[in-house]
């Protein structure tokens, strides 16, 4: 498939999207791994990146590239292009995580060997990363079967399945419609006026299942002290007047519109 | 350049006139909200604006694009200022050159009105007594609902 697998869309946002927006969930702080050439792509740089720093390419360079930023932390290690990743599937990689091994990786449904794109890197695996580079190796999946890894079943035999030709991006497209319809969203509430100062801050993000403005400014409401109805207020999504009835996407930027005083 | 925008600085009426000067035009005529010391009752020492910058340029942009189209002028501006301001203070200034005065008139209050009831501003009001208020929002609550759509109401004044 010649087009960028990180941009498909699935549900309308791009797997991209997707696949930060769950890790977030589970991890502390984010990063999508970038050849050097990617970094001004938009699909991308929407994202805290972390460009390669290593001239090797492909994951290897980018797991290494992790550990030049943070050497003592583990890195969740996720691969764009495996849509039917679930919140269980990464929780029980954390779960099952080996500290002392070099990595905790489900093993593939289809040949038993390590898929090192879902999986948990730890430390001690930079030095040795670098030391199979040096001996001309690039592949992970070898090096983790080369290397004392913590190997786990998976919960959910497809939720490794990648989407490599356009029949299976159709068919991860026509399950994942039935199967997610919507998931919890990110979503970047901006505050003024009589709204700021009861909601005592400027801008707020939460994670959330509001589908639409209406319900999203109701779940604020359990929050936030507000004493404007929805009927006083005007909604702007993405810089924009907006319906109370859209729906939502996720990283959608929301405005809630308190009776205007201007002149 | 948009044709509507903000200012943190006192508004420059004189730089707004010359933008309008246009050899066809045979009359210009400008409108200035000043801020008040006084509003429903209450004595008022000082406010502020605050704004939703980019929706409300946006709003206001089209709101002077669309009295353009409704009115044959040559040229519309509106400056509306941002931040903390004092009694007598200019808050908002607009101004229109067109051929004949009639247009400019209409075009001028259109301009005004609209931006009134659909740009993104907000006004805080801090009164004498040492209370404030978020104009529309709190002492209004028993007042009739603020009407955010209309489009053609009748005639009011700068308050």
């Amino acid at each position: 498939m010649r087009r960028d697998k990180a941009a498909l869309d699935y549900g309308g946002a791009s797997q991209l999207d997707r696949v930060v927006e769950l890790a977030r969930r589970h991890v502390a702080e984010v990063f999508v791994s970038v050849r050097p050439d990617q970094a001004g792509d938009p699909v991308r740089a929407r994202h805290p990146l972390i460009v390669d720093a290593f001239p090797d390419g492909g994951p290897v360079a980018g797991i290494r590239s992790a550990f030049a930023r943070a050497p003592a932390s583990a890195w969740l290690v996720l691969a764009c292009d495996l849509p039917f990743l679930s919140d269980a599937t990464i929780a029980h990689l954390i779960r099952s995580r080996d500290p002392a091994g070099f990595a905790t990786a489900y093993r593939s449904a289809y040949d038993g060997l390590p898929e090192p794109l879902c999986a948990i890197w730890e430390p001690r695996s930079a030095d040795a990363l670098a030391l199979w580079v040096a001996q001309g190796r690039q592949c992970p999946r070898k090096f983790l079967g080369a290397h004392a890894a913590a190997l786990l079943d998976p919960i959910d035999e497809r939720a490794l399945d990648n989407v490599n030709t356009p029949e299976e991006y159709a068919r991860a497209r026509a399950a994942f419609d039935t199967r997610t319809p919507r998931g919890t969203m990110r979503i970047q509430i901006r505050y003024y006026a009589l709204l700021r100062e009861q909601a005592g801050r400027s801008d707020e993000t939460v994670e959330t299942s509001a589908e639409t403005p209406a319900d999203l400014y109701r779940e604020l409401g359990t929050r936030h002290p507000f004493t404007l109805t929805p009927e006083q207020l005007k909604v702007a999504v993405n810089g924009d007047f907006s319906d109370w009835t859209r729906a939502l996407r996720s990283d959608d930027v929301v405005v809630f519109i308190p009776p205007v005083a201007g002149g | 350049m948009t044709r509507f925008h903000f200012s943190s600085t006192p508004i420059d009426t004189d730089a707004g006139r010359r933008a309008l000067q246009d050899g066809a035009a045979g009359g210009y005529v400008s409108f200035e909200g000043w801020v008040r010391d006084h509003n429903e009752g209450l004595a008022v020492r000082r406010l502020e604006y605050e704004a939703f910058v980019d929706l409300a340029v946006k709003e206001g942009d089209r709101i002077v694009a669309q009295a353009m189209a409704r009115y044959p002028v040559r040229h519309a501006l509106c400056v509306h200022r941002i931040g903390d301001l004092a009694i007598g203070d200019l808050a908002v200034w607009v101004g229109v050159s067109a051929v004949h005065r009639g247009e400019a008139f209409d075009a001028c209050r259109y301009i005004i009105d609209e931006v009134k009831h659909r740009v993104p501003i907000w006004k805080k009001e801090h009164y004498v007594n040492g209370d404030s208020g978020w104009v529309n929002c709190e002492r209004c609550a028993t007042a009739p609902r603020h009407d955010h759509d209309s489009h053609s109401h009748g005639p009011h004044t700068h308050d």
